[in-house]
C-alpha cells in the first residue's frame, strides 16, 4: 500500500468513526426530547457497561466459550465489594489489578 | 477554568492507566504487520478507536480490501453512536464547535466516566473535554511507542491488563441507584453474553443495550401506570 492510499484509507477509517460520535450529540443537544425517549436514554449508560463487561467476566474470546472459571470473573468478586464498600474508583481499580495479578500468579 | 481541567486529567488516570498496555501491545502487533512508527500515529490521530484499531492492523497485515477495513471499522464503532446518544442530555444548547470538539474523543472509556461524573456533580464539559484528550493523548503516545520498543515490555505486569475492567465494575456499581437500573443491568448482561456467543463482531454491545434499555423502560411504565392505578 502506497503511503497516500494508507493514508486515504485513515481518512475514510476516521470519517466512519466519527460520524456516529458526532452526530447524535449535535443534533440532539439542540431540542426537546420526547420523556420516553429520555427516559430511554437514562438507562443507556448502565446497559452499555453492563454489556461491555460480561464477555469479559464470563466468556472466553477464541473461540466464544461461555466460561465460570476466568481470573477476570475471580478477581470481579473483591473488585465488586470494594466498589460497593468504598465508592472510590482510585482504591476500586487498584484493588482490581493487585487482585487480578496475584490470582494470575497463584493459576 | 484550572480547576476544571484538573478535575478533569484527575479522572482520566484510571484510563489512561489501562491504555498504556494496550496501546504497546498494538504498537507491537502493527511493527510486526509492517506499519511504520508515522502510520501507526496517524492512525490513532485519525481514527482514535482502539478495538478497531486492533482489526484494521490485522486486515492491512492479511491485505484485505479498503472497502472491507471501511466497513469493519464502522460496524465496530456504531456502538458510539448510542453513547454520544446518551451524552447528549449533558450539553443543552453548547456549540456545535464545541461538540464536534468533545464527539471526536468519545470512546466507551471515556464515556463511562464522563457520564458518571456529569451524574455525580461537580463536572463540566471543560473537565470532559480535558479528560478526553488526557485519553486520547495517551493513546497515541502509547500506541507509537509500541512500534519502537513494544517487545520489550513484560506483557501484563502489576496486573495493569486488569484496570479499565476494574474501572467498568467500578462505573457499573456508581450507576446502581433503582431497582430499574439493576434490571436493567442484569438484563443486558444476559443478552450481551447471548448476543456474544451468538452473533459475530462487537454487535452484541449495541444489540444488548437497545434491548436491555427498551425493556427496562417498558418495565418502569408498567409500574408507574400499576402505581397511578391503585392511589
Amino acid at each position: 500500500m502506497s503511503n497516500r492510499d494508507f493514508l486515504l484509507l485513515m481518512l475514510a477509517m476516521g470519517a466512519v468513526t466519527y460520524l456516529p460520535r458526532m452526530l447524535p450529540l449535535v443534533v440532539l443537544s439542540r431540542r426537546a426530547l420526547p420523556a420516553w425517549f429520555a427516559e430511554w436514554l437514562e438507562l443507556i449508560p448502565v446497559a452499555i457497561l453492563s454489556a461491555l463487561i460480561t464477555p469479559t467476566l464470563f466468556a472466553h474470546s477464541d473461540p466464544r466459550l461461555f466460561t465460570l472459571s476466568k481470573v477476570e470473573l475471580l478477581a470481579a468478586i473483591p473488585t465488586l465489594l470494594c466498589a460497593l464498600k468504598t465508592r472510590s474508583l482510585a482504591g476500586t481499580v487498584i484493588i482490581g489489578m493487585l487482585s487480578y495479578w496475584g490470582l494470575g500468579l497463584m493459576k | 477554568m484550572a480547576n476544571n481541567f484538573r478535575r478533569g486529567l484527575s479522572a482520566a488516570w484510571p484510563i489512561c492507566l489501562g491504555y498504556f498496555p494496550i496501546g504497546l501491545s498494538l504498537g507491537v502487533l502493527a511493527q510486526k504487520g509492517g506499519l511504520a512508527p508515522w502510520q501507526m500515529a496517524a492512525m490513532s490521530i485519525l481514527v482514535f478507536a482502539g478495538g478497531s484499531q486492533f482489526i484494521a492492523v490485522a486486515m492491512i497485515g492479511a491485505g484485505a480490501s479498503p472497502l472491507a477495513i471501511v466497513s469493519t471499522t464502522f460496524m465496530v464503532n456504531l456502538r458510539h453512536l448510542l453513547m454520544s446518544s446518551a451524552l447528549s442530555v449533558h450539553f443543552p444548547g453548547v456549540s456545535r464547535r464545541f461538540l464536534s470538539l468533545f464527539a471526536y474523543g468519545l470512546t466507551d472509556e471515556s464515556f463511562a466516566v464522563n457520564m458518571t461524573r456529569f451524574n455525580q456533580g461537580e463536572w463540566n464539559r471543560y473537565s470532559a473535554l480535558t479528560l478526553n484528550h488526557a485519553a486520547n493523548t495517551t493513546w497515541i503516545v502509547s500506541t507509537v511507542a509500541g512500534v519502537y520498543l513494544g517487545q520489550l515490555v513484560p506483557p501484563g505486569a502489576a496486573g495493569v491488563d486488569y484496570a479499565l475492567t476494574g474501572m467498568f465494575i467500578c462505573l457499573l456499581v456508581f450507576q446502581l441507584r433503582s431497582a430499574i437500573v439493576v434490571t436493567t443491568a442484569l438484563i443486558a448482561a444476559a443478552c450481551s453474553l447471548l448476543a456474544y456467543l451468538w452473533l459475530p463482531g462487537n454487535a452484541y454491545v449495541i444489540v444488548a443495550s437497545v434491548i436491555a434499555a427498551t425493556a427496562g423502560l417498558i418495565l418502569k411504565r408498567l409500574l408507574r401506570k400499576r402505581g397511578t392505578a391503585c392511589e
